[in-house]
């Protein structure tokens, strides 16, 4: 098996004395998607905050395999996260609200190189330009405001300020909801690319199965805070074992109007 | 003959902004049949909720109808055309939640935060009835118990955001239905829920419509949806129409490349291990932005293409133009 580039072992977090994760372990592998399912209010958002420490879990073991070799996520103190932000980034849902609108494209894909320490002003351009090839946007783009792109442009957008440090891994929470069918599948396309060109990790939050079904290896099915299930996608989508992974997998609408949709009734199978 | 509903000939809606015109419907022709469930399909922007919107003349400055007509009810005596209505009209009133009710995505928007759920649901009533407030109120509860909500002599008293989001969506939907409306529109009405809630909406509404026995519009993007509930399917893009079927036609055998193109891109479709193709992979160089005429296909299809594209299909001879 590949490296295990992200090791997850009983991790909680509640918000006011209500568990929102509950004792999550879990392994992602090297240059692999994990799905990771579950209806609103599941924990999916929230467990992949807590292993960027976005949010600070109230306990567990997060372990990263860095570039310096493993360590404990939830030990380290801020300051010794950073470097290791470089190695971990994320995408998210919204691509109106996670661009800065006073920002320019340059200004926002330039931001994390400045973070990070790439000094010369050269070399920094020269980044950019080599990943906004590789998202496919125009150079043109780089002087002007998220405004003037679309929702397809602009989630682009974040996933080259996401790549542009080079991660090893990428949470993409939801990056695809909130994209038209036809730039969905762009979108999805191109995060296959960059996976298979630069062996990225992918964490992929989402609550379309459909979509998952497509682009992760493995899943882990989420409800009420618990992994519920988990393993590879065939195994889950074909057979899957849980109550609950029967639930959601009899909800999906088949885009053939031959094959009915048959929910399964939640009180029955005593969820 | 078909008996149809609505109607909709050559709608034509353009907004004025700052940087110039838009033309958010370009001629748009298409028919609802009476007691039978019609989705349009298509993306952001295609004229989806626009089109429902000039149905029940919602359009509102900086829009404008610019042509057309929409008929209601246009066999019957009583057919009005609802574009021609002067603004105000009674008629309009009447037409807004008695003839046809709409509901829509967000139903926390669509509540109103600060009233009970029961004066929600029963002032639809009084609205449209000469009714006394607690005939009204028993026949929300009843209305309220149909669409599925539990324990409603005590729910009935709670505000919006004491309800689960399938619940206040079960509430939008019991408001719509309370007057009997001959056309139910819902706009996108499951985008925003999950999709255990979603299957369980889809259920209700397919279950309402076949024991009212009402017509239903139903806007939506997802073609999963679409296939569930649908017996014809509209497909839109750019403000026009370009494909018109029985679901069954449009999803299995689509026969316009930008519906073939709609549905390449869908992950549920396409083998998990093959790429997806987007639409312009599809399309290709078809020109699909020009406003082509519809045009009856022998299996009774329309579609929108140019001479040429038409010539590999089997063209209805008729006189009926649509």
């Amino acid at each position: 098996m590949n490296d295990v580039v992200l090791k997850v072992r009983d991790l909680n977090k509640s918000f006011d004395g209500v568990p929102a994760i509950q004792d999550i372990s879990f392994d992602l592998f090297r240059a692999e998607t994990l799905g990771i399912v579950g209806e609103s209010g599941s924990g999916k958002t929230t467990l992949a905050r807590c292993i960027l420490r976005a949010i600070e879990p109230d306990s567990g073991h997060v372990e990263f395999l860095s570039d310096d070799g493993k360590v404990d996520l939830l030990k380290l103190r801020h300051k010794a996260m950073l470097p290791l932000r470089r190695e971990m980034q994320m995408v998210f849902q919204d691509p109106y609200a996670s661009l800065n609108p006073r920002m320019t494209v340059r200004e926002i894909i330039e931001e994390p190189l400045v973070i990070h320490g790439v000094k010369s002003k050269a070399k920094r351009l020269e980044r950019i330009r080599e990943i906004l090839d590789l998202v496919q946007l125009d150079h043109d783009s780089l002087y002007r405001f998220p405004h003037a792109f679309s929702g397809g442009q602009r989630q682009r957008i974040g996933i080259a300020r996401a790549l542009i440090l080079r991660p090893k891994m990428v949470v993409c929470d939801e990056t695809v909801s909130a994209l038209d069918v036809s730039v969905q599948a762009q979108i999805i396309n191109l995060l296959e690319d960059l996976q298979r060109e630069l062996h990225l990790t992918y964490m992929f939050v989402a609550h379309d199965l459909a979509v998952v079904r497509h682009i992760c290896d493995r899943v882990l099915v989420m409800h009420r805070g618990k992994v519920v299930e988990s393993g590879t996608i065939d195994q889950v989508f074909d057979h899957p074992q849980q109550n609950y992974t029967k639930l959601l997998l009899s909800a999906i609408p088949s885009p053939d109007p031959d094959v009915r949709l048959n929910p399964l009734d939640r009180r029955t199978l005593g969820l | 003959m078909t008996d149809n509903v609505l109607e909709i000939r050559d709608l034509g809606v353009e907004f004025k902004t700052d940087t110039g015109t838009t033309n958010a419907l370009r001629g748009v022709n298409f028919d609802v049949p009476r007691g039978k469930v019609t989705a349009i399909v298509g993306e952001s922007g295609s004229g989806k909720s626009v089109t429902a919107n000039c149905i029940m003349r919602l359009i509102q400055r900086p829009g404008r109808i610019t042509s057309g007509s929409i008929l209601f009810n246009p066999t019957s005596t009583e057919s009005f055309d609802i574009v021609a209505l002067p603004d105000k009209d009674s008629l309009i009133y009447e037409l807004r939640g008695g003839l046809i009710s709409m509901v829509f995505q967000e139903p926390m928007t669509a509540l109103s935060p600060v009233h009970k759920v029961g004066d929600q649901v029963s002032e639809a009533i009084l609205c449209h009835r000469n009714v006394s407030k607690a005939e009204a109120w028993e026949e929300a509860a009843e209305m309220l118990n149909h669409v599925g909500i539990e324990d409603v002599s005590r729910r009935i008293n709670m505000y919006p955001f004491e309800f689960s989001g399938g619940m206040r969506q079960r509430v939008v939907i019991a408001t719509a239905l309370v007057c009997h409306p001959e056309v139910l529109i819902c706009d996108e009405p499951t985008t925003a829920l999950d999709v255990t809630i979603q299957a369980e909406i889809l259920t209700l509404i397919k279950r309402l419509q076949t024991e009212l026995n009402n017509s239903i519009l139903f806007i939506t993007h997802d073609i999963g949806v679409v296939a569930q509930i649908s017996d014809y399917v509209v497909v839109m893009y750019q403000g026009r129409v370009l494909e018109i079927g029985s679901t069954h036609q449009v999803l299995k055998d689509p026969k316009h490349p930008y519906t073939q193109g709609l549905l390449a891109a869908i992950p549920g479709i396409a083998p998990p291990d093959q790429r997806l193709s987007t639409i312009s992979d599809v399309v290709g160089d078809i020109d699909i932005t020009t406003a082509y005429p519809l045009t009856t296909l022998s299996d009774g299809r329309k579609v929108s293409l140019p001479q040429e594209a038409l010539r590999k299909f089997s063209i209805r001879r008729t006189s009926e133009t649509l």
